[in-house]
């Protein structure tokens, strides 16, 4: 079985979020960046698949050479290799652009991307990944499972969940609740060094849209704080002042 | 040219943000010079149909599926088919699981540009710029939609939705459809819950309730404010609850009216899925939690001591 995994660099969950350029740049400024927690545990599942079923584990990213390392993270956990299209990443129509000319005639049998990058919240790759190689898309899924040529999946719905079959190849996108990721060990950090870390040239794609600017969230006026012997004046605020009960 | 929207309905009924994404057709059409219409697929509701008119929907065009379960690249197709038929220019789709999947495969179809997370309406002075959530909830991005074609996502509870009034015609069609590639085996929807999603008011708790057996207040807290319940991570990762409770920056992004968060600290990650909610109570026995950094009102105290006469004085304040 071949397995392709989608793998986007974001900033770590704790980065405080600022803005510079007025407003037009995300400042990296100290930012520690790390492999989308939604493709650590996509990888690890692919991981798992292939050792159940032989096979292979490629990672695909988006992006410059200041992302190496954090592909190199990707391979350490172990996947067997790792292309980056040499390319900024625009956005996700962008993105899904590149991996759909990169893995058109490259006969994976599951392309698994993340649920979203935690950056830019898309949630768009699957979907258009789907589309444009003609694949079935599953977004959003809590498990995986293959079997001969059929995948059984459960996925997350509105209000719900969902368990379906598909054939392959498809398109999966990974919700964290996929499996446990895995932590790099030392032997895996070690033979990372060697993997192969292809770089791809970007195909010439014809424009989507720009990202203007950015804004931060307006800042809350102080908390108010309410006697702890009597909620019942929390509530009266709740209907009275606030009017959301 | 019109703005469509595709107007998702369960079992035959229309929930809140249809009626928000028929606002933001509304107005986004008067800003263009052009009406709002809207696509259907199965049967829905007469009563729920003719209120579209009432949102400012001008045409409902109802599409024939092979089947009233959601497929992702049959209904793609069927809506991709619909929106050319109304000779759209924008889509406007309801940012939920279900319209995050189709989103992307219809925008493909149509070679248009794509914006998820939606929150706002579009700035369409110069262009076509709509305001969307990035950074899971730590900030804002304004993003210029360069095709002629666009496909919006709406974000649930960004919109306040507006009353017009406009009549409305109802046109039916068949349109054929490729056979469906996915198989659905069984669907299991919370019975009688509100899903965290379209919560207007959601009650969480944390590691600070200190095991699963005393969920009885939350839950008997929510039942009586009419919310939803969530947790934070940890809650979920130990089993204490499912994960479909869990919300934050690696579970669900929640944008509810209030949101009351019950012994949990409020860090980064957690915050990051409940920055949104538009109005937000602590009850935390530290005044130095991050959380109450965020919130609106707060209480410094026990939750086990709190909760029960909070639940009374809601109890109170509800049934009156
Ligand atoms: C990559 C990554 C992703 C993450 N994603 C998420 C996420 O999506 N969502 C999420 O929630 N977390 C996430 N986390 C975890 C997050 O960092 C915190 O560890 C977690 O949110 C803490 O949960 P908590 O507030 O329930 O528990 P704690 O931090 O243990 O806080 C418990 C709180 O309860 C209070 N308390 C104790 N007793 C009482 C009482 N009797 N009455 C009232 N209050 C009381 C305490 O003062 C304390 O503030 C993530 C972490 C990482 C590293
Ligand atoms: N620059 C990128 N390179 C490779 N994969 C990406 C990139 N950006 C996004 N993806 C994939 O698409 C998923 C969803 O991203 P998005 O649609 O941008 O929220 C991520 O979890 C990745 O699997």
């Amino acid at each position: 079985m071949k397995i392709l995994v989608c793998m986007s660099v974001v900033p770590d969950t704790t980065t405080k979020i600022t803005f510079v350029e007025n407003n037009t740049k995300f400042n990296t400024q100290g930012v520690q960046f790390i492999i989308n927690p939604y493709d650590e545990v996509s990888i690890t599942r692919a991981l798992e698949l292939t050792e159940k079923h032989g096979g292979t584990v490629t990672l695909v990213h988006v992006g410059s050479a200041e992302n190496d390392a954090v592909i190199r993270k990707g391979l350490a956990i172990g996947a067997n290799d790792a292309y980056r299209i040499n390319a900024e990443a625009i956005d996700g129509q962008f993105v899904a652009e590149q991996i759909a000319a990169f893995a058109k005639d490259k006969g994976f049998d599951i392309i698994f991307t993340g649920r979203e990058s935690i950056d830019y919240n898309g949630g768009q790759v699957c979907g258009l990944l789907g589309e444009l190689l003609g694949l079935p898309s599953v977004n959003v899924a809590t498990s995986i499972d293959v079997e001969g040529n059929i995948a059984t999946l459960t996925r997350d719905i509105d209000g719900g969940t969902e368990k379906l079959t598909c054939s392959l190849p498809l398109v999966v996108s990974a919700q964290k609740d996929l499996c446990e990721p895995r932590i790099p060990n030392m032997r895996g950090i070690m033979s990372a060094r060697t993997k192969p870390l292809n770089v791809v040239e970007p195909i010439s794609v014809e424009s989507f849209g720009d990202y203007q600017s950015f804004e931060s969230p307006k800042p809350k006026a102080s908390v108010k704080l309410i006697d702890p012997e009597h909620p019942e004046e929390l509530i009266n605020l709740l209907r009275n002042e606030a009017k959301v009960i | 040219m019109s703005v469509v929207i595709f107007a998702e309905n369960s079992e035959g009924k229309f929930k809140k943000g249809v009626f928000e994404i028929a606002t933001y057709a509304h107005k986004t059409a008067t800003q263009l010079g052009t009406e709002a219409n809207a696509i259907v697929i199965g049967e829905v509701n007469q009563d729920d149909l003719k209120k579209l008119g009432n949102y400012g929907i001008s045409k409902v065009l109802k599409l024939n599926a092979p089947s009233n379960e959601f497929q992702v690249q049959p209904w793609s197709e069927l809506i991709a088919q619909g929106f050319k038929h109304l000779q759209g220019s924008v889509l406007v789709i309801s940012n939920t699981y279900t319209g995050k999947s189709l989103a992307p495969r219809v925008s493909v179809k149509l070679g248009a540009s794509l914006a998820t997370n939606v929150v706002n309406f579009p700035d369409t002075s110069a262009g076509f710029v709509v305001k969307r959530g990035a950074f899971s909830g730590k900030g804002f991005a304004y993003v210029s939609l360069t095709r002629p074609t666009k496909v919006v996502a709406l974000t649930p509870n960004s919109i306040d939705i507006a009353e017009h009034n406009t009549p409305i015609s109802f046109s039916s069609e068949t349109i054929g459809t490729q056979a469906p590639s996915t198989n659905v085996i069984e669907i299991s929807k919370s019975q009688g819950k509100i899903p965290l999603t379209e919560a207007e008011v959601v009650v969480s708790a944390g590691r600070g309730m200190k095991g699963p057996e005393n969920w009885g207040m939350i839950e008997e807290l929510a039942k009586v404010l009419g919310a939803a319940t969530a947790c934070s991570k940890p809650v979920s990762d130990v089993g204490w609850r499912p994960h479909s409770e869990h919300v934050g920056q690696t579970g669900i992004t929640i944008k509810p009216n209030l949101n009351i968060a019950i012994g949990i600290s409020g860090a980064i990650q957690h915050l990051a899925g409940v920055s949104a909610s538009k109005v937000i109570v602590v009850i935390n026995t530290d005044p130095e939690a991050p959380f109450f950094k965020i919130a609106d009102y707060g209480i410094v105290g026990d939750a086990f001591q709190v909760l029960p006469k909070l639940i009374a004085a809601a109890k109170a304040t509800m049934n009156s």
